[in-house]
């Protein structure tokens, strides 16, 4: 039996290093992978409740009843996003770099190629 | 079940010090391979939540797929050692202190009253199987599934039309 709160402390250490990451790296590539650690840390959390809830069988203010399952099934949808997410904004890493020859994101200001 | 708590430490630590090595390694390729290990890590931690199908797609979907396409666009676009440049002031200023202002509520509150929510422990076994994952997918959300497959042929379009050399 492990506590529910020490699955979302791990998901708020995971989320906030990626925060981290995301204001202090200064490759656009890097960026993005911390990006991706705040979309597993959520992800993480999603599970736990889905557990927790399997096992606390608990009623909306509507009356109706939480489906535990639901938070897997978040979980697939937040990979959807993200695999999708992750082909865009490669593609744009790659067209950046083809106009800049840099990856840094300080010398990438402008909007305009 | 002292064991289910040696595991979630053990796998938890792998974790966070996979996700630390992300922030400290200043090659792009060794981020990338730290972030492989937290998400092998995660999906540990999801087996132990009795989460087997999203385990399953953590390793092949995030692993498998979607880091090889980091892996292929460092490798493609020949990426070197970081420099490391002055950032913005503005987040380091701000961005900084409120991370460590939110973990430290987070933390706080949970190590706090974390008592009142309870614990979870490994399920009975039809939790979290394929069979029930996939009669939720298709029955309640058969929309947004739809629409997922929508999503992903813009991102395929997108992907394409941005990734074409002009000219």
């Amino acid at each position: 039996m492990v506590p529910l709160s020490w699955y979302l402390i791990l998901s708020a250490i995971l989320f906030c290093l990626g925060v981290f990451g995301f204001l202090l790296k200064r490759n656009i590539i890097t960026i993005f992978m911390s990006i991706e650690l705040m979309l597993n840390a959520v992800n993480l959390s999603f599970v736990a409740f889905a557990n927790y809830w399997n096992s606390h069988p608990h009623k909306l203010a509507s009356g109706a009843d939480v489906v535990p399952l639901s938070g897997h099934v978040f979980v697939f949808f937040v990979m959807v996003v993200a695999a999708a997410e992750a082909a865009v904004g490669l593609a744009i890493i790659i067209s950046v770099f083809r106009t800049r020859e840099t990856l840094n994101v300080d010398q990438v200001n402008l909007l305009k190629l | 079940m002292i064991i289910h708590q040696v595991l979630f430490i053990v796998f938890g630590i792998i974790c966070v010090a996979g996700a630390v090595n992300l922030l400290a390694q200043r090659h792009p390729i060794n981020s990338a391979l730290s972030l492989v290990v937290v998400m092998a890590s995660l999906a540990l931690i999801y087996l132990l939540l009795g989460a087997e199908f999203v385990a399953a797609i953590q390793i092949i979907v995030y692993a498998g797929a979607i880091m090889v396409l980091f892996v292929f666009v460092i490798m493609l676009l020949n990426a070197g050692e970081e420099e490391r440049t002055r950032g913005s002031r503005i987040a380091l200023l701000i961005g900084v202190p409120g991370v460590v202002v939110l973990a430290g509520t987070v933390g706080w509150l949970l190590v706090h009253s974390g008592g009142q929510l309870g614990s979870v422990s490994i399920s009975s076994s039809n939790f979290g199987e394929t069979h029930s994952i996939a009669r939720l997918l298709f029955k309640d959300f058969l929309l947004p599934f739809e629409i997922t497959s929508v999503l992903i042929l813009i991102a395929i379009m997108g992907a394409v039309v941005l990734g074409k050399r002009e000219g």
